[in-house]
């Protein structure tokens, strides 16, 4: 019986043997297909490579091969007997902080490379930076090219002293550092022999095992309503329903429950599901809950409980990061933002600073951000959101900007924390 | 569900996802329509949207992009669910827009390029302004680094470098008018992940999918039954093979495969050990070049 989904984004460029890793996984655990290797083997042939490069599986739009880059995120996939992994593939230039921030964003674990000979990059920085600013749970670092250090225990131990110094400056829960060759396969799917002195698992067993379900908060309850399910018709009578999906929490028939922004309280009647009603609900089931009152509600409303609500604010402190190549962010502007179901406008009132990525230094002089930068900033919205700090809440935390003018997604935005605690 | 105490099985959370996206293109957009073409994917998808509605039936209606080479039993298996589910169907058939000259038929007899205008058009004249396809991202590579909503602009032409960053479960479906977007609720979803589903939900299926005795002939290396659409050329011996379809496309380009799997169960076994890509095994029109799903997808394809 399969577990459950695991979502991991990998970042780095080819230099690092990211592809290569990439490619050794989905060929390892038999999910690359015999016409997809053909056709990469040919290419190698024709170019005149010593190897098959694998790194061919991952450039996927002739736009990119003619240009030599990485435009996007690629997603793939790939499974063993114990569970499904779904990979937000993100190539590592500077200029592609937009996509390492979209892989993140859903990710449970990141996968960072780095290459022994060289150690610690700014690159690396920049990849261990932005996977727990977008709260990552699991960073594994994948120190690679093991064998061009001929396996050396002290060369390792070397690269995560020196990256778990620099991991105190982040917010980092989980950390895990494993010694492998990615051409030669060395401890990515079988346990190598050369490096007797590690005592840890090979990097598939570590994500076959890793337990993602305890990172889910199922505390809070947070149900943002999607749509209201009424059918007009003669089989099923005054049947009213709120569908969503449970952003965290645990909700249970017969609950006490809290609607925002009306404030009135009703309680649980039904969980249902085209399969029929359910005793509870968590995350991230998608159901339809009927309310024992007839209060109402709309989409982009919450419900929540009553002695456990988030914050109903108008004034949004967070961080965000800027996606767009058109236009900068400057205060003043407007935009519309998206937080959960709820559409709402906001208004810059201020750049606190903005963040170098790979010195994490803060530029309070800045007066705008362009594409791929990060800043701290303060927004007014026309109407109330219900919020808690992204630290808390990956789903009630986050938000993003859309240029009304062009109705492009302009920026990925992160509440911080709430006054008074949260 | 899984023996993890909230843990929600891989399955699940697939489908999980897949409702969510039915319900926000459902509460944001004008006027949602859903392709459907007969084949698995596009059965899983009309089976989820009845889910993410429930008890309510599906608020948009189907429409069928006909290019008059369907299996029979295709169009059968269409009325009886579009009935069951009460449904309103658009066809837009690539016949009659061939007989008024919006599109021509192309020399090879693949109509696979030339259903884009017809659909186009269609969408048009409905005012649909957001299109659920079953596309899946381990289909191709061109599929790969599309978006689950892909932006489309005037021409319903997908620009790779104009598509909008996807951050979270945050989708942004604004569009102006005349533009729209396609929506892929199966992104992430696997073909043994459809068919694993297909089993546990028991719905059924065209019986084109199971394997059985039919008569086929050899062509360019793939097998291909016997049919009106099909017929024996000079030197091609008929002949009777246990075969089965893993994609049904149109009956003229579609091959089959040999195969014994002639039940649901089996043809999990038989994905879960496959070594060849569904589309690498059976479609004669995806074979043209490297980049042939990408130069259709830039006109307008799904």
């Amino acid at each position: 019986m399969p577990g459950e989904l695991l979502r991991f984004a990998t970042a780095g460029s080819v230099d690092d043997g990211k592809s290569t890793l990439i490619g050794r996984l989905l060929y390892d655990s038999k999910s690359l297909f015999i016409d997809q290797l053909a056709s990469v083997e040919q290419v190698s042939r024709d170019r005149g490579d010593d190897y098959t490069d694998l790194a061919l599986l991952t450039d996927g739009l002739r736009a990119e091969r003619e240009q030599g880059i990485t435009i996007d995120v690629a997603y793939r996939y790939f499974a063993t007997p114990r569970r499904k992994f779904i990979i937000a593939d993100t190539p590592g230039h500077i200029q592609y902080t937009r996509n390492m921030v979209t892989g993140a964003s859903t990710a449970d674990v990141a996968l960072i490379l780095l290459d022994a000979r060289r150690g610690i990059t700014e690159q690396s920085r920049r990849h261990a930076f932005l996977a727990t600013l977008l709260g990552v749970p699991h960073l594994v670092v994948c120190i690679n090219k093991m064998d061009l250090v001929d396996f050396s225990e002290s060369r390792f131990e070397e690269i995560r002293e020196e990256f778990e110094e620099f991991a105190t400056r982040l917010r980092v829960r989980d950390m895990t550092f494993i010694p492998i060759s990615a051409l030669l396969g060395d401890n990515v799917v079988t346990r190598s022999e050369n490096t007797p002195w590690y005592d840890g698992s090979p990097l598939l067993s570590h994500l076959e095992r890793l337990h993602v379900a305890s990172d889910r908060n199922f505390i809070d309850v947070r149900f943002p309503v999607q749509y209201v399910v009424r059918p007009q018709s003669f089989e099923v009578i005054d049947y009213r329903g709120y569908a969503g999906t449970v952003a965290s929490g645990v909700l249970k028939r017969g609950d006490r429950v809290l609607a925002l922004p009306s404030g009135l309280e009703s309680t649980i009647a039904s969980i249902d599901t085209a399969d029929g009603p359910v005793e509870e609900a968590f995350a991230p089931m998608a159901v339809t809950i009927t309310l024992e009152d007839d209060i109402d509600i709309s989409r982009g409303d919450m419900l929540c409980r009553p002695a456990n609500a988030p914050s109903v604010i108008q004034d949004l402190d967070g961080q965000i990061c800027w996606m767009d190549e058109t236009a900068s962010f400057t205060a003043g502007r407007k935009y519309a933002l998206k937080h959960t179901t709820r559409w709402t406008r906001v208004l810059v009132k201020a750049l606190e600073y903005r963040i170098d990525v790979n010195t994490l230094h803060r530029d309070e002089e800045a007066t705008e951000l362009k594409l791929n930068e990060i800043g701290r900033v303060q927004l007014r919205s026309t109407q109330p959101l219900f919020v808690d700090s992204y630290v808390e809440n990956r789903h009630t935390g986050a938000f993003i900007l859309v240029d009304e003018s062009t109705n492009r997604t302009v920026a990925a935005g992160m509440i911080g924390r709430m006054p008074g605690g949260h | 569900m899984t023996m993890l105490p909230h843990g929600l099985s891989q399955l699940r959370s697939l489908e999980a996802e897949s409702i969510h996206i039915f319900r926000e293109v459902a509460a944001e957009m004008q006027k949602p329509c859903l392709l459907f073409s007969g084949g698995k994917d596009s059965i899983t998808m009309l089976h989820i949207a009845r889910k993410a509605f429930a008890p309510a039936r599906i608020p948009f209606p189907v429409m069928h992009v006909d290019t008059g080479l369907n299996f029979p039993s295709i169009l059968a298996y269409r009325d009886r669910w579009i009935e069951r589910l009460g449904l309103k169907l658009v066809v837009a058939s690539v016949e009659d827009a061939m007989r008024r000259g919006l599109v021509r038929e192309e020399p090879n007899g693949s109509r696979n390029r030339i259903q884009t205008p017809v659909l186009l058009e269609a969408a048009e004249q409905h005012g649909f302004d957001a299109l659920f396809g079953g596309g899946r991202r381990d289909e191709e590579k061109a599929r790969a680094k599309e978006r689950v909503f892909s932006f489309r602009d005037e021409f319903g032409q997908w620009d790779p470098k104009n598509q909008r960053p996807e951050i979270w479960s945050l989708y942004n479906g604004r569009v102006f008018p005349g533009q729209s977007i396609r929506v892929f609720p199966l992104s992430n979803w696997t073909e043994l992940d459809v068919w694993t589903y297909i089993r546990d939900e028991q719905i059924e299926i065209p019986d084109l999918y199971l394997a059985a005795e039919r008569e086929v002939v050899e062509r360019g290396g793939m097998l291909y039954a016997v049919s009106p659409f099909i017929v024996p050329r000079d030197g091609e011996t008929v002949q009777v093979r246990r075969v089965r379809y893993r994609t049904v496309g149109d009956a003229n380009l579609t091959a089959a495969v040999e195969s014994d799997a002639d039940t649901i169960d089996k043809i999990v076994a038989e994905i879960a050990t496959v070594r060849i890509t569904e589309r690498g095994a059976t479609r004669g029109d995806d074979k043209v070049s490297e980049a042939a799903m990408e130069d259709r997808k830039k006109e307008g394809y799904f």
